[in-house]
């Protein structure tokens, strides 16, 4: 029996999340939210972090039932990410292992999605797209590899959603892409915007200057409503993503899809993928809100792959990065 | 309106008779004849998970790049497949049948001889130096999309080039930069621990571009986007 708990704060949320061999024992959660039309700078998101966690671990452990002598391993989140945030919650998970007398371990937060997708699916081996505000990749595991076929060559798209929720002044409460999902619904006329894949990749810089730009004329002149921007949005947006998931799938022979990030709560990305993967005769997985956005578990169960193939994470080694690629990691725990 | 719905609807006759020998995920393609010749027949079909208003116009746009972006080459003497038609209520464009072709891909996955893959990827580096010099830029270059004529002399390697649905006009050595990134990607994905193979090709498409210092200053700019991105906005 391992149980492992994990510490996740690289973006705005903050989690702390148990698990013992598959079983999410707690995963409470916090949301830096910050006022409509402003984004979330990472030294007020580290104070806000600060703030709480210590509140956040204490009710993953009531809520698990458990002591830290229960606790086998410590995983915190190593990177990617914003350097204020990951670095408080590294101190914490640094100062609990220590106190507790338990080995640390750095995760990759990109890893941590997909091992919760799998373990939360039960998908065998799917094409994952992984999309979220920092994040925007499309992977598929090979020769102990989690190898990126595809990826935005600029901003995530989910950056791209939330920059374009600011324009507006769409409200960050719970979420700006949640607020945009519910506006689309209601949008009517569909607006031209640009759509860029180059290759397996995909490019958002260029649609969100765009719709950055036609927002404050075309909103002015009455052309269209701010609903119909954020449906003709997503509609362009969620097609490209699901064009190089596609490739992907066609190039890997692959018969599965993940979709893990926060991105991949919206049901209408969901609803399009599913589509896709009818047509082609494949299976489409998807996680709901408390495992697509970020969360504590997702550290704890990438913590307990590694950890039970041996990995640990000495003190010196125990660095945060904001840049970590997927493939970095050799993913011993899987053949 | 209700017009053009019922002819996309309806299967055109010519591909009810033509033979179906591939389908990717944005075209079918068919082996027919037309007007006595050999074609293929590459049809892009309807993306339903796409909003129809996305869809016809990508689609389109994507016919026309193909065309126009063939068309370019071939007049600039590089190796791309004859358009004889192109119909443009259901996207299908008629191309020469490159009989007897094999993918590059394929060739390499067979097996070849170190000797042979060198003058191999040297040529593919030459033949980019043209295509990119017109300032035609291919936008999905992999291995599946060169075909090799084989049975040709060791110093007469026969390339096509297809596939041209993603492909621009551009002059600016960024986007040739990141269409060699998106092959190098591609190539080193596909066929494992070629990296000094693919540098090999890289020195060729340097040798035979006279714009290619730029381009190459770009590509290395693209390589270390890729490692080295910010994660936040």
């Amino acid at each position: 029996m391992t149980v492992v708990i994990g510490f996740e704060g690289s973006a705005n949320k903050i989690g702390v999340g148990i698990i013992r061999d598959g079983e999410v024992l707690s995963n409470p959660r916090r949301t830096y939210i910050t006022p409509p039309g402003q984004g979330f700078l990472p030294g007020e998101t580290a104070k806000h972090h600060r703030s709480v966690i210590l509140t956040v671990l204490q009710e993953a452990l009531d809520e698990a039932g458990l002591k830290s002598a229960d606790i086998d391993c410590v995983a915190y989140t190593k990177g990617p990410g914003m350097g204020a945030p990951l670095v408080t919650v590294a101190v914490v998970a640094r100062t609990v292992a220590q106190l507790w007398g338990k080995p640390l371990l750095g995760v990759n937060h990109c890893i941590g999605h997909i091992e919760m997708g799998r373990l939360i699916t039960n998908a065998q081996n799917p094409t994952v797209l992984y999309v979220s505000g920092g994040n925007t990749q499309v992977i598929a595991y090979s020769e102990r590899r989690y190898r990126i076929f595809g990826e935005t060559i600029d901003i995530a798209v989910g950056n791209c959603l939330d920059r374009f929720a600011r324009v507006i002044k769409i409200s960050n409460d719970p979420s700006p892409g949640y607020n945009i999902e519910q506006m689309a619904k209601k949008g009517t006329k569909f607006i031209e915007l640009p759509y860029t894949v180059k290759g397996m990749d995909v490019s958002f810089s260029g649609i969100l200057s765009y719709i950055e730009d036609a927002a404050h004329k075309m909103l002015s002149t009455s052309q269209c409503t701010p609903e119909d921007l954020c449906f003709s949005l997503q509609e362009t947006l969620f097609a490209m993503l699901v064009e190089i998931t596609e490739r992907a799938m066609a190039h890997c022979g692959s018969q599965e899809v993940l979709i893990v990030g926060g991105v991949g709560c919206n049901m209408r990305l969901q609803e399009m993928m599913g589509v896709m993967c009818k047509e082609r005769g494949a299976r489409i997985f998807a996680t709901d809100e408390s495992f697509c956005i970020d969360n504590g578990a997702m550290i704890a169960q990438a913590g307990w792959e590694m950890f039970r193939s041996g990995h640990v994470t000495e003190l010196l080694d125990s660095w945060i990065t904001q840049r970590y690629r997927t493939d970095e990691v050799e993913v011993t725990w899987r053949d | 309106m209700a017009q053009s719905n019922s002819l996309k609807a309806s299967v055109p006759a010519y591909l009810k008779e033509a033979q179906l020998i591939k389908q990717g995920a944005e075209a079918r393609v068919y082996r027919a004849t037309f007007l006595g010749r050999p074609v293929v027949i590459k049809e892009r079909f309807t993306k339903l998970y796409r909003h129809p208003e996305v869809d016809e116009k990508l689609t389109r746009r994507r016919t026309t790049q193909e065309v126009r972006s063939i068309l370019r080459c071939r007049r600039a003497g590089i190796n791309a497949p004859v358009v004889y038609f192109v119909d443009y209520t259901t996207h299908c464009i008629f191309l020469e049948d490159i009989v007897q072709s094999v993918s590059v891909r394929d060739h390499i996955a067979s097996g070849q001889t170190p000797q042979h893959l060198q003058a191999l990827v040297e040529k593919i580096g030459e033949v980019l130096a043209q295509m990119h010099d017109e300032d035609v830029i291919h936008g999905d270059l992999t291995t599946s999309n060169m075909l090799l004529i084989p049975g040709a002399e060791h110093q007469h390697i026969h390339l096509v080039m297809i596939d041209f649905g993603l492909s621009y006009i551009s002059a600016l050595p960024e986007d040739k930069g990141v269409d060699l990134y998106v092959l190098e990607k591609a190539f080193l994905s596909t066929h494992p621990k070629t990296e000094t193979l693919f540098e090999r090709l890289l020195k060729s498409y340097s040798a035979s571009s006279k714009k290619s210092p730029a381009v190459i200053k770009k590509l290395d700019e693209v390589r270390l986007r890729g490692r080295k991105r910010s994660m936040v906005g």
